[in-house]
């Protein structure tokens, strides 16, 4: 395919000076693996921005993560020319994070836009997390394209899902697009239907400055470079700026658009999308939603939206290997500057020993965090039960935040409350039995429950966070095979009968085990743990009882039976070199092992309690 | 400790006859069912090796400074020693005899296998002067026996030792217990079995399975079930109080005697840091806190043979912590224990806490020494490992 114009000859649609009505800011909301890279790419190469031998695969996932899950955690924005009816336009391609972890980072980048493809597998139809954020761009008014894409796929079903997501949107099927990302089918005609439709930037060119980060990426020759929205005036390469939030001053160092390698210009004009680089190293310095102005005849008002990312899902993370505590504390101090979200603090196990304490977005978030520490940093970790944040309130009025149960305060509780969440769960018709059944268990209340199709249904939750990031997600895989879809938004907080259950053996309490459950819970989990524990924990040589308690109550108890045989038989001349090398051995392991009291365990004990229930994170919703 | 060259000392010999009828499907040892091995590794060939390697070995120890007064135990083990004629051994040991002085009580074993003598052969060795005679009974059990690819007759067994007792030779059965399918009351008759040929020893090892075995192989393919160490507990415990009630008594872990005239001096010069020379492929050798052993295949062993160089495939010399680990390694599975003197100071507290969870005698830790209980015998590594520093 021939680019309709090639990029160095669009003169009249330089970033600096290109006028609002030839912009078209849009973002593409699609489920993974619902082909939106994919697409993505082939916009890059019909528009020429790419040539065909530069193309990867993918070209705007980065990281190797990424690329392998074929899911996009970190935006990126792309500029590429087009030409409609003889005019010269710039389109502006925001690639939004395609997970419920990132919401507030969708959130922005929706608000960076004046329209969204809803991209929609033609074998899949619709998932929930697509429909939240579909619906979270419906709030924000932009104008939905639907577009169903794989339509050169065997099993795709076009009718039906157009007639779904038709209904969602509040348009006849027939105007539902049918593109194919693999081979290119309908992408020129959908890039025609971008500029047709969408409407354009209508910032005020003469207002002072305000851009709006809607990315912050940190590179490492670079430093950060973060990437705006203008919505009201301009920037030049030679001004100065401030952060509104923090109002903090910085040089800009460079300023361009990215098509999708940077191109510095002279600046950047209203309504336009590009990218800019002032130095700092640190993420956090240039946090996403804040509003940038100029320092000279600067804005006074901020753009609406911002919000700090406050961690929802704390775990400890172990290194296996104690020496390699240095190694993590340096790994996460580097994640951090790419990570506005990610902290942690110091903490020590005395099963695990020493570690973080480490909060994250969500399941996904911690699982990215984590799979990135031992992938890059070659680090070998453990991670502890995800745990949400409870306010604790004393009968004395003392009021606790508590981020892991090891924490939890010693004394008179007179309240606590979790958070809560707002949960869609998509679902073919013949599981809404199965999946009411697990709300149910989970402590769930059904807020209502739509008919998207004649067999596919809506169901909407509120649910405690805790108990979503138990096991929830494997559970809901498992009783509908695969075929529902979750999406959850933190909502809110309730009180609730939640009580810390404690895990004993020889009657000290094993800090990892510590877990905060809802009392009508609490002796299943303690009966679980403790067989669980039974299992793994090698014979001592005396009796060893594991108890589950609530304070100094016990509820579920299982014994280790003492080990009667741990000798040798044979032990002749020839065995001698072997036996002494063997005990030697054996007398290292033993250094390794933890000692809860007397009874010593071994680290791999600890780690496989706790990595049996570690299920998948949903991050992939692919159906078998 | 000793340390240095010495002479005056006594000297054990062990001579390893790496030749099996068949291998059974738990053993790992170093032996090989075909008559003929090429490079002059075969069964022929062996007993002239053998000999040559006594030769020089006896060299190689007195340039070294080492000169033995006097061989106190011989040991023939295998592989099946009797497969070789009665009289090769009987060479050998005669060989050994013109190198050192054999001592006037000598103890002089051989291991066999019920199958592999007669009346004969066992008066010829106890002619030469082999005095004892440990037999691989393993069980009395048929079923037992055929899972451990035994091929005697359990019949064979109380014969062989009347044979052996006719001809003069005092006699030990070896047992296994705990082999899969195996149950308490097969344990019974087998060791009932084992004390009604009032034999004056007794071994009784725990069927061990090795990774590179073929049974390890069944057991991975699930067609054996694995050992269960609580039933080879209670198997072990049976054993002990049947020994005992008839009067035999343990004197290490898996050893019992009738009398301690009757121990085995050989082994008891294993663990009590004797000097031994190791003869034959991959056998292993101990003087004075230097440990080496032989290359393993009988044809390389051959080669090294015809080759005039001591056929050794390695060696370690024991530092300091390893005599001292061995030490309390080996002692503490024997009867008199060892000296509380002997347990450093860093892990003598623990002898206190083995006490009171009862696996080391309160009355012998009172009187200066580490002795294990039955409960302590069979939990000796543990208690091992706790008093190695």
């Amino acid at each position: 395919m021939t680019p309709r114009i090639a990029a160095d000859e669009a003169r009249d649609i330089l970033p600096a000076s290109t006028p609002q009505e030839r912009l078209r800011n849009f973002c593409i909301i699609a489920h993974i693996d619902h082909g939106k890279s994919t697409l993505a790419d082939r916009m890059l190469q019909i528009t020429g921005v790419v040539e065909a031998r530069a193309m990867r695969a993918q070209y705007l996932d980065r990281m190797d993560i990424e690329r392998e899950r074929g899911i996009t955690v970190k935006s990126q924005a792309v500029r590429m020319p087009w030409q409609v009816d003889g005019t010269n336009y710039a389109l502006n391609m925001i690639d939004t994070p395609g997970h419920v972890d990132f919401t507030y980072e969708v959130s922005r980048s929706l608000a960076a836009c004046e329209g969204a493809i809803l991209l929609v597998d033609a074998a899949q139809g619709i998932e929930a997390q697509t429909l939240a954020n579909l619906y979270l761009a419906m709030e924000n008014d932009l104008t939905i394209i639907p577009v169903l894409n794989k339509i050169d796929l065997p099993g795709a079903e076009p009718e039906k899902y157009a007639a779904e997501i038709g209904q969602l949107v509040g348009v006849e099927p027939d105007d539902v697009l049918r593109v194919s990302g693999k081979t290119g089918l309908g992408v020129e005609d959908l890039l025609d239907h971008v500029v047709r439709t969408l409407p354009p930037p209508v910032g005020d060119a003469d207002a002072p400055c305000r851009a709006m980060i809607f990315d912050s990426v940190y590179d490492t020759y670079r430093g950060v470079v973060t990437y705006i929205r203008m919505i009201d005036g301009s920037l030049k390469s030679r001004d100065r700026i401030d952060m509104m939030s923090t109002g903090a001053h910085h040089e800009l160092l460079e300023i361009g658009v990215s098509s999708p390698e940077p191109h510095p210009t002279p600046g950047i004009g209203p309504g336009e999308v590009g990218y800019l680089i002032t130095g700092v190293k640190d993420v956090r310095q240039s946090k996403v939603g804040d509003t940038i102005t100029t320092s000279i005849r600067g804005a006074t008002e901020a753009l609406e939206g911002y919000a700090d990312p406050k961690p929802m899902v704390y775990s400890g993370l172990f290194p296996i290997d104690g020496s390699d505590y240095p190694v993590l504390r340096d790994a996460l101090d580097k994640l951090k500057l790419n990570d506005a979200s990610l902290n942690y603090e110091p903490e020590t196990s005395t099963a695990l020993g020493f570690g973080f304490r480490v909060g994250f977005l969500g399941l996904l978030h911690l699982e990215i965090v984590r799979e990135r520490l031992e992938r890059e940093f070659n680090l070998d970790l453990i991670s502890t039960a995800p745990s949400v944040v409870y306010h604790v309130v004393m009968e004395d009025g003392t009021e606790v935040e508590v981020m892991n149960p090891s924490d939890f305060p010693e004394g008179k509780v007179s309240e606590i409350s979790e958070p809560i969440t707002k949960a869609t769960i998509l679902v073919p018709a013949e599981f809404i039995g199965a999946v009411m059944e697990l709300c149910q268990s989970k402590r769930g209340n059904l807020g209502g429950m739509d008919y998207l199709s004649e067999d596919r249904v809506e169901l909407r939750y509120t649910l405690p966070l805790a108990e979503i990031v138990f096991d929830f997600f494997d559970q809901l895989k498992s009783k509908t095979r695969g075929y529902a879809s979750l999406d959850y938004d933190v909502s809110g907080s309730q009180t609730a009968d939640l009580v810390k259950v404690d895990m004993l053996l020889q009657g000290e309490p094993v800090d990892a085990f510590s877990a905060i459950v809802h009392r009508d819970k609490a002796y299943n989990y303690g009966v679980e743990m403790a067989g669980k524990l039974k299992k793994l924990i090698p014979r001592q040589q005396f009796e060893v009882p594991i108890q589950a308690a609530i304070g100094a109550r016990i509820i579920a108890r299982e014994n280790i039976r003492a080990m009667r045989k741990d000798v040798l038989s044979k032990c002749y001349g020839g065995d001698i070199s072997r036996k002494r090398k063997l005990l030697e051995k054996q007398k290292e392991g033993k250094k390794r092992m933890k000692n809860i009291g007397s009874v010593e365990v071994p680290q791999e004990a600890f780690i496989a309690a706790l990595s049996s229930d570690e299920g998948d994170m949903p991050k992939d919703s692919k159906k078998k | 400790m000793s340390s240095g060259p010495t002479s005056g000392r006594d000297l054990s010999v062990y001579i390893h006859v790496p030749f099996c009828a068949v291998r059974c499907g738990y053993c790992d040892f170093n032996t090989y069912t075909a008559t003929e091995l090429g490079g002059g590794g075969s069964q022929a060939e062996y007993p002239r090796n053998a000999m040559r390697e006594m030769d020089l070995t006896l060299a190689a120890d007195r340039d070294a400074g080492y000169d033995y007064d006097r061989v106190s135990t011989v040991f023939f083990g295998g592989g099946t020693p009797t497969l070789l004629p009665a009289d090769d051994l009987v060479a050998m040991l005669d060989h050994l005899r013109t190198l050192i002085p054999l001592a006037d009580d000598a103890e002089v074993t051989t291991e066999a296998n019920p199958d592999s003598v007669t009346r004969a052969s066992l008066s010829r060795l106890a002619s030469g002067g082999i005095t004892r005679v440990s037999f691989g009974m393993q069980s009395a059990v048929p079923s037992v026996l055929r899972t451990l690819d035994r091929t005697h007759d359990p019949e064979r067994v109380p014969q062989a030792v009347g044979w052996a007792r006719e001809a003069g030779l005092s006699v030990s059965l070896d047992l296994i217990y705990g082999t899969p399918g195996e149950t308490l009351a097969d344990v019974e008759t087998s060791v009932k079995a084992a004390l009604a040929c009032d034999v004056d020893h007794m071994s009784a090892y725990s069927l061990i399975i090795e990774g590179n075995t073929a049974m390890a192989r069944q057991l991975r393919r699930g067609e054996l079930e694995a050992p269960d160490p609580d039933d080879m507990a209670d198997k072990y415990e049976l054993v002990d109080d049947l020994a005992s009630s008839d009067g035999l008594s343990w004197y290490e872990v898996s050893n019992w005697a009738r009398t301690e005239d009757q121990r085995s001096r050989h082994n008891l010069a294993y663990w009590r840091g004797g000097d031994w020379w190791g003869i034959g492929p991959g056998a292993h050798r101990h003087r004075d806190g230097m440990r080496s052993w032989n290359l393993k295949h009988p044809s390389r062993y051959a080669a090294a043979m015809t080759d005039g160089s001591l056929p050794v495939a390695d060696s370690e010399l024991l530092s300091a912590e390893d005599r001292l680990l061995e030490r309390i390694m080996l002692e503490l599975r024997i009867v008199d224990g060892l000296s509380v003197e002997e347990i450093p100071e860093e892990t003598r507290p623990q002898l206190a806490v083995h006490r009171d969870r009862g696996h080391l005698d309160a009355d012998a830790l009172a009187a200066g020494r580490a002795v294990l209980t039955r409960q302590g015998r069979l939990l000796a590594d543990a208690v091992i490992r706790d008093l190695v520093p």
